[in-house]
């Protein structure tokens, strides 16, 4: 396979009035990779989506897909999208709609493979308007099988599913990805994002703000919370070194420390602190660190796991 | 529904990034068959078509088909049997049409813009499937005007059925237009009333020779006017070429109307 990327954004911006949901936004994506787009609400997830589905134009900046406009990708069908809501017709079967989509491709996969693959084929003759949210949210992925497509990016796209329903969902889209199958998909389940991408991008507020594997975005929020029962706020607990946070929650203090050690040697010898608790992060606890509104942009090329960057 | 070795087979082969561009832009048999299937589902676009002008020809026709109307060519029951059935394929054509509002309140023209389809093509297997529509409703109204009694010659039929039948192509873009300006899913409620007006002053309802001369002034200019003319011809054997002329100005004015109104909708996201 050529060395074209599969998804090229390069300052990436998109105002809607005052508004700027993406204000600088770069990724690139390399066929084959599984890349999770992480990021709070209204971080301009969806927003950057449209714009690398050709559905909106950038304020400003670029994206290609495999080289040309995602317009031109989508004219040769290597590009497709399960959308978080909506794109359905109620008035025919779940069967027919997955007809009528192949219909709109050249030499499309079998329609009861593709049924079959997203766990549907019992459902082949229901009504879409009778199908649950999770069923709805499977024929799109369905229809997004069916062109086979090199590019496939999903916006939330275990919304609705049971448990079954999304271990079933991520094994096809793994199965697929050995096969060479770039995916980008958005999600706010921070446990898919740690058992199936190859990448995480973290964003917020329409900015990268870390990007890399799930092991070294947890190593950027790396480090331990300490809990313990305290009698009284104790002022030098955030000047000890390597702290990066202390909060109060009634007797019960919470500190974030990259030294933890020093924490606890503070806490016995010089308070009354007791009833102590050590947590290593995970990558909740990152993810919170690195989107919260007052935290520091932490990205950087060399944690950028595309070499493609440079 | 198992699936074949062969293709389990098939499955692991490297994912190409071939060119998937459909043939002929995406008009097929599979697009237009499942088109079809979905208008002949609704029962509000059957009732349009089938029902409504039945009724109609109940009420205004039956009563006098024998009287013969000024001119002495015609009778009334002649007269109002292909006006009527031009009515019905317009309502059904416009009805087919409209659909849009329905699939773009849905988010279906969104996710076809997801797809190679080109919007032509989509357009034609809209227009071929309103086609459909409007042939069904001129067989219906034919057929319940023979059992009603009202003799028409086989050339008669013919060339008014064409006429009813190709002329409701003007009101397909009419229900396409209505049907991206408005994001309703009752696009006909608005459209039932503005059609009765349009057959009113085209002269599907009545003769425009009993009413007022300005108002048939008015008239002349209307959408149904040229196409209800052109379909009474074989009963009048008048012609004159101006009602193609309205005919087809008409179909210009709503395919640009559509055609704005869906690039402004590709637009707006």
């Amino acid at each position: 396979m050529s060395q074209l990327l599969a998804v090229d954004a390069q300052g990436l911006h998109k105002s809607f009035g005052t508004v700027q949901a993406v204000r600088g936004l770069d990724l690139q994506v390399k066929p084959g990779e599984v890349v999770a787009f992480l990021g709070p609400n209204g971080a301009g997830k969806t927003t950057t989506i449209d714009m690398i589905l050709g559905l909106s134009e950038p304020t400003r900046g670029s994206v290609k897909v495999y080289g040309g406009t995602p317009r031109q990708a989508i004219a040769r069908g290597q590009v497709a999208a399960v959308m978080q809501t909506g794109g359905l017709l109620k008035d025919i079967t779940v069967k027919e709609t997955v007809q009528l989509t192949a219909a709109m491709f050249d030499s499309p996969r079998p329609v009861a493979e593709v049924l079959e693959r997203a766990g549907i084929a019992n459902l082949a003759d229901r009504r879409v308007e009778k199908c649950s949210g999770g069923q709805q949210q499977r024929l799109r992925f369905a229809m997004a099988l069916v062109s086979d497509p090199g590019l496939m990016i999903l916006d939330e796209p275990t919304t609705g599913m049971d448990v079954a329903g999304r271990r079933d969902f991520w094994h096809a889209i793994r199965q697929d990805a050995q096969r060479g199958r770039t995916v980008v998909f958005a999600t706010h389940y921070l446990d898919e994002a740690d058992a199936y991408a190859d990448r995480i991008v973290l964003v917020r507020q329409g900015r990268v703000v870390a990007d890399g594997t799930a092991a070294q975005i947890k190593n950027l929020a790396a480090g331990r919370t300490v809990r313990a029962a305290l009698g009284q706020e104790d002022p030098r607990l955030v000047r000890l070194p390597q702290v990066d946070s202390v909060e109060y929650d009634g007797a019960r203090v919470t500190i974030r420390s990259q030294d933890s050690d020093a924490v606890l040697r503070f806490l016995l010898a010089e308070t009354d602190a007791h009833d102590l608790e050590v947590s290593a992060n995970n990558l909740e606890d990152a993810f919170v660190a690195l989107t919260s509104d007052d935290a520091e942009p932490v990205v950087g090329p060399q944690l950028n796991g595309s070499e493609a960057q440079a | 529904m198992s699936t074949p070795g062969s293709t389990a087979q098939d499955r692991m082969t490297a994912i190409q990034l071939v060119d998937r561009k459909p043939a002929r832009g995406g008009i097929n048999g599979t697009f237009l068959w499942i088109e079809i299937k979905r208008l002949l589902r609704n029962r509000r676009t059957l009732l349009f078509t089938i029902l409504v002008p039945a009724i109609f020809f109940a009420i205004f026709g039956l009563s006098n088909k024998n009287q013969m109307l000024p001119g002495g060519t015609h009778s009334y029951g002649e007269y109002i049997l292909i006006s009527l059935t031009v009515y019905a394929a317009m309502t059904s054509a416009t009805a087919s049409g409209a659909q849009v509002a329905v699939e773009r309140a849905q988010g279906w023209s969104r996710q076809l813009r997801l797809t190679p389809l080109r919007p032509g093509a989509y357009i034609a297997v809209k227009a071929a499937a309103a086609l459909v529509m409007s042939f069904i409703a001129v067989v219906a109204q034919f057929t319940i005007g023979a059992i009603a009694g009202v003799r028409l010659d086989a050339g008669t039929i013919v060339a008014a059925g064409l006429a009813a039948w190709l002329g409701s192509l003007v009101f397909a873009a009419l229900g396409l237009m209505v049907g991206y300006l408005m994001p309703s899913q009752n696009v006909m409620q608005l459209l039932g009333p503005v059609l009765a007006i349009m057959a009113m002053l085209g002269g599907l309802f009545m003769p425009l020779e009993i009413m007022g001369s300005t108002f048939t002034d008015i008239a002349r200019f209307s959408p149904a006017y040229g196409i209800g003319q052109i379909a009474r011809s074989p009963l009048t054997g008048a012609w004159d070429w101006i009602w193609v002329v309205n005919a087809v100005a008409w179909l210009a004015v709503f395919v640009a109307g559509a055609a704005l109104a869906f690039r402004k909708d590709t637009k707006r996201v």
